[in-house]
């Protein structure tokens, strides 16, 4: 029931943030409409960032607590996160043609998102593995631990590969003082990216839930 | 710590007598000798520029089979239900399997280094002190990831699959800093220079090491 209404929610602010994205925020000077994509990105990776904590969240309760509910919140937050993850760099990469001229380039967060969306890939690839569940949950509860651990050594190790190789050439698209619509329409984008997790997150742990009484 | 001692004793131990892991596992390296030297080219710039993520990618190549084989001959020889009856910390498993990857991938890396010493025409003497260091440093945080993986590896399906799928997003920044370090090192350059690696080498190496002391008892479990 809590579900649906999430749904409903993220569904009105899906549409509310199509119509700030499209017709509400101005054309940006600079990149013409191309910059739009930036109301998918930085959501999508806002909420990325949001579940791999909810991962890490979900891992340490069950470590700590051994009750099943945990390691669903883990599993029901890691898929959306490798999801958005997924989306910010594809939407990053078809930004970045336009603007960039190129499809990818190593830049110090192009690279960290990637090496992020590679260890939540391998936490999914693990899960998929295991049969038991105690086990699986166990396992993946480790790796999830690791793996936010070692998203600021990633972000700083990156940055500093980067910084030694060639000076920051490649800045920010948007011209530093966010003008008022454009961070409104991003706000929106945001709230709607959140609410659509959150539906993601409840659906996935109810059927994680089937799942686990189905097999038990 | 005198059972971390005890495993690491017991290992060594049946390595002696065996050399299984230790005999497979510089054969490889000169088998990743042949394979730089035929994807490189006979062209010694190439492979001096090269040099650093060279020595890296043979150091982690031959550390993800090391890693793999940790637990896995504790399975085959029935000897898991074993290692979780030991009464006490857990986590001493942990440190002593730690302590025995790290003296073979040591093993591994100083074989590495006089094969590339002697096939190459380098000279490492110079800078053994500062490259020891960065071995050192990057080694403990490989194989903290990797014998905490390995342990949670032994126990699955398609494990060869998995261990380097798992380790390596996990240890890109051992590896950046390893490398760019070593770089630093074989130019003659001061160690000072590399400072900034170093020490993130050094944090990683402790985050590593806590998350593995203090997860590796729900990984024993079996």
């Amino acid at each position: 029931m809590a579900a649906r209404v999430l749904g409903w929610l993220a569904a009105l602010a899906l549409v509310a943030g199509l119509v700030a994205a499209f017709g509400y925020a101005p054309r940006e000077a600079v990149q013409g409409n191309v910059q739009r994509i930036m109301y998918l990105h930085v959501p999508a990776v806002l909420t990325a960032y949001l579940a791999f904590g909810l991962v890490f969240l979900g891992s340490l309760g069950y470590l700590l607590t051994r009750r099943p509910g945990w390691d669903r919140l883990a599993l029901a937050a890691a898929e959306p996160g490798v999801l958005f993850t997924g989306i910010t760099i594809a939407s990053g990469s078809i930004w970045g043609k336009p603007t960039w001229g190129t499809w990818w380039t190593w830049d110090a967060r192009l690279t960290s998102t990637a090496v992020l969306f590679l260890v939540y890939v391998g936490y999914l690839l693990l899960r998929g593995m295991v049969d038991e569940p105690d086990r699986r949950a166990r396992a993946a509860a480790v790796v999830g631990i690791l793996g936010a651990a070692n998203i600021p050594i990633v972000h700083f190790s990156v940055k500093w590969w980067r910084a030694l190789h060639q000076p920051a050439t490649i800045l920010g698209p948007e011209s530093s003082p966010i003008a008022t619509p454009i961070a409104l329409a991003l706000f929106t984008n945001w709230i709607a990216f959140t609410l659509l997790f959150a539906y993601l997150l409840a659906k996935r742990m109810q059927i994680a839930r089937l799942e686990d009484m189905h097999a038990g | 710590m005198r059972r971390a001692w005890i495993v690491v004793w017991k290992d060594v131990l049946s390595e002696r007598r065996s050399k299984e892991s230790l005999n497979a596992l510089v054969f490889f390296s000169i088998l990743l000798l042949f394979v730089f030297q035929f994807a490189l080219g006979p062209e010694r710039a190439r492979v001096e520029a090269a040099l650093p993520g060279l020595l890296w990618l043979g150091f982690i190549l031959s550390g993800l089979l090391a890693f793999g084989r940790t637990f896995l001959v504790e399975r085959e020889n029935d000897c898991w239900e074993g290692l979780v009856l030991t009464p006490g910390d857990k986590s001493a498993i942990y440190v002593g399997k730690l302590a025995g990857n790290v003296l073979l991938m040591a093993v591994v890396e100083a074989v590495l280094l006089v094969l590339f010493a002697v096939f190459f025409g380098l000279d490492f003497t110079g800078v053994l002190p500062g490259l020891s260091l960065v071995l050192a440093l990057g080694t403990l945080g490989l194989a903290s990831v990797g014998t905490l993986f390995g342990a949670i590896t032994a126990q699955m399906r398609a494990r060869e699959l998995l261990l380097p799928v798992l380790l390596l997003p996990a240890v890109v920044p051992i590896l950046l800093g390893s490398v760019s370090a070593t770089q630093t090192v074989l130019l003659g350059q001061p160690l000072a220079e590399a400072a900034a690696w170093l020490k993130l080498l050094a944090a990683a190496d402790v985050v590593y090491l806590v998350v593995g002391l203090l997860t590796f008892e729900f990984v024993l479990e079996g």
